[in-house]
């Protein structure tokens, strides 16, 4: 690099430019993605589309959700689609006793694998990769053992109709889904043991010096990444009209990773973007729609995905001074 | 496998003094145990199953072990260099795949040579990518391995027009024979095992990596190459990873493009299993095949005893077994570092 570029990169102050692309360049890369695919295709823009890809990223962000306080006190949950295929085969057990009584006892399922992997993490120390990598192993054989090995199709009106109805145009799905981030984002910004959750992302040794109640903290965060993944599990079986947990939730931790990550929250812990996760799950559905609408075949859709995660990544990293 | 003088010191020296004693003797115990454990165990299980079934010491069972998942046992191989690095490599199971339809094109279209050259050639270059983000631009080996477990996949399913084209290995190239029968692919896979021992315990490579992950600060210090070495880790890994596809293709005949799929994880498992520990610095070539064959008998015990109940059960067997596995491994380890 020639002394010019340098004096230019100095103008622009280079800290301030990555910090402003950490806090807010998924907006920005979701409106120029939004005015691309809309310049590109009419249709885009129609009520229809939009509700298509509302439907298809409920899920994904409910998810990714649970994952962003996860990963906040730099752990990462991948048992979440085990989660998801164990309330998949959870819910039509209970369906005869109505869809909200079984919904329930999926996310009590949900919670308890959350207790699980929150005490091994917490308690026993163990990296959150490997505890939650055992129960992403162990829970998906779970789940088919209940379930019997086959899909089963869901008829229960009142869980088809939290997969499929619409309120105001919007689904209802989108709705529950908006209404948690919003109270995600709450409890982040707004309670202690938000305050605590980042602190101790951020120090785990200070803040366990500082007496909070690191492993309760733990424990908890893991619980809510377990509800919330068990309740995706029942808008997807909702959604589907089908129960399949052999299928259902595979690669989801991936991608609800991604949506965090490209959000701009740092795998580093001690800050979560709830705001951003937001964005970066709509961001990563629109491209894969978009992509996929315009004939792209998946395998460059996984291409690019890829790409952008790493971009993402290698953007939202705290600058070492060396 | 020797003690190596090699090793770097990752572990505290040994108090002498007579008041350490009973902390050293049980600092030494768990680290025993932490080494030596998966092949305590496994030498239980075979001895506990032989007595139990009739089938199980047969020839036909003990091949059947041997011979059918051999080359996947590869992935386990270049995952313990990595994840004695600290770090780990989520994308050995797309590279598998992707190795193995890369070879079979190479001898659909070219002949033997470049069905062997193409895969290792995308192999190392995948790897190189990887271990430069991971060593260079510092980011997270989760995440880097993670994108490129997805752009594997993709390049894979371009090259197979979604897998609408499947590449077939000539019947008469001499390629084929790298994958007959049992003894052949169980002989590749032990060479070369030996061989990623050897470089592990007696070469200045093998004790750069231990070091890395017992202190990369420390390491840096010292003056070790530590981001050529990491950089090198992902390109063995992913390496190794492509050439047990291309083993596998010439045993099956052609690429298969939904193969490997979750393996990642069964190598990252058996690492684990065989003592390496995931934080870096501690773990053997040995331990790992331990850790392969543990895997590798309880799926067949399950399949023997419990077949009625499927694939399902040998899941949930393996993820419960991965963390009471787990949970050992860093009790000892604490006892290791204890006072």
């Amino acid at each position: 690099m020639t002394p010019t570029t340098w004096a230019a990169a100095d103008l622009l102050d280079r800290g301030r430019v990555t910090r402003l692309l950490q806090a807010y360049g998924v907006y920005a890369a979701l409106v120029v993605l939004f005015a691309v695919a809309a310049a590109l295709d009419s249709s885009f823009l129609s009520a229809g589309n939009v509700r298509i890809q509302l439907f298809q990223v409920a899920p994904t962000l409910m998810v990714a959700l649970g994952m962003a306080l996860v990963i906040g006190t730099e752990g990462v949950d991948l048992s979440v689609g085990a989660v998801i295929a164990l309330a998949a085969s959870v819910v039509p057990l209970y369906l005869g006793y109505g869809a909200p009584l079984a919904v329930l006892l999926a996310l009590l399922a949900g919670a308890v694998c959350g207790a699980v992997g929150g005490t091994m993490v917490a308690f026993a120390r163990i990296q959150p990769i490997v505890a939650t990598l055992s129960l992403m192993i162990g829970l998906r054989g779970v789940a088919e053992l209940i379930n019997g090995n086959s899909a089963k199709p869901v008829t229960d009106s009142g869980l088809l109709s939290l997969g499929a109805d619409q309120v105001a145009g919007v689904p209802v799905m989108a709705w529950i889904t908006a209404v948690c981030a919003v109270l995600t984002a709450l409890l982040v910004r707004r309670t202690t043991f938000g305050r605590q959750l980042v602190a101790i992302g951020d120090n785990r040794q200070a803040s366990k010096l500082a007496g909070l109640p690191v492993r309760r903290v733990l424990v908890t965060v893991y619980v809510l990444s377990g509800v919330l993944a068990a309740f995706a599990g029942a808008m997807i079986v909702g959604h589907g009209a089908e129960a399949d947990p052999a299928n259902q939730g595979l690669n989801m931790e991936l991608n609800a990773i991604t949506a965090v990550v490209v959000g701009g929250t740092p795998l580093t812990g001690g800050r979560i973007r709830v705001l951003g996760t937001v964005a970066g799950a709509l961001f990563m559905q629109l491209i894969t729609a978009v992509l996929t609408q315009h004939d792209v075949h998946t395998s460059y859709t996984q291409l690019v995905e890829a790409a952008i995660i790493c971009f993402a990544v290698y953007a939202s990293q705290e600058r070492r001074t060396r | 496998m020797s003690p190596s003088a090699l090793r770097p010191a990752t572990l505290p020296p040994r108090p002498t003094s007579g008041a350490a004693q009973p902390a050293a003797l049980r600092e030494r115990l768990a680290s025993q145990v932490q080494r030596r454990g998966a092949l305590a165990v496994l030498v239980l299980m075979v001895a506990v199953a032989s007595a139990t079934s009739p089938t199980f010491p047969t020839w036909s069972n003990i091949s059947g072990i041997l011979g059918s998942n051999a080359f996947v046992w590869l992935l386990a191989l270049g995952m313990t260099f990595v994840i004695l690095t600290g770090g780990i490599d989520l994308s050995v199971g797309s590279m598998y795949a992707l190795g193995g339809v890369v070879a079979a094109y190479g001898a659909h279209t070219g002949g033997t040579w470049s069905a062997v050259a193409l895969p290792l050639v995308t192999g190392a270059v995948w790897g190189a990518v990887q271990g430069l983000l991971v060593a260079r631009a510092r980011m997270a080996p989760f995440i880097v391995t993670l994108a490129g477990l997805l752009g594997a996949r993709g390049l894979l399913q371009a090259l197979t027009n979604e897998g609408a084209t499947t590449y077939l290995v000539p019947a008469g190239s001499a390629f084929r024979h790298l994958g007959e029968g049992t003894w052949v692919p169980v002989l590749i896979v032990a060479v070369l095992f030996a061989l990623g021992a050897l470089l592990l315990t007696r070469t200045r490579f093998g004790a750069t990596v231990t070091a890395i992950g017992g202190n990369e600060n420390a390491a840096s210090l010292m003056g070790l190459p530590v981001a050529r070495t990491k950089v090198l880790v992902y390109v063995l890994s992913a390496t190794t990873a492509a050439a047990a596809g291309a083993l596998g293709s010439a045993r099956l005949g052609s690429g298969v493009t939904t193969i490997g799929v979750g393996y990642e994880l069964t190598a990252i498992a058996s690492v684990v299993i065989g003592g390496t520990l995931l934080t870096g610095g501690s773990g053997s070539v040995g331990g790992t095949v331990s850790g392969v064959l543990v895997l590798a008998v309880i799926h067949n015990l399950i399949d023997h005893y419990f077949s009625q109940y499927g694939s399902a059960f040998t899941d949930t067997v393996n993820g419960a077994f991965l963390a009471v596995v787990v949970l050992a491994q860093t009790l000892l380890s604490r006892a290791r570092q204890a006072d």
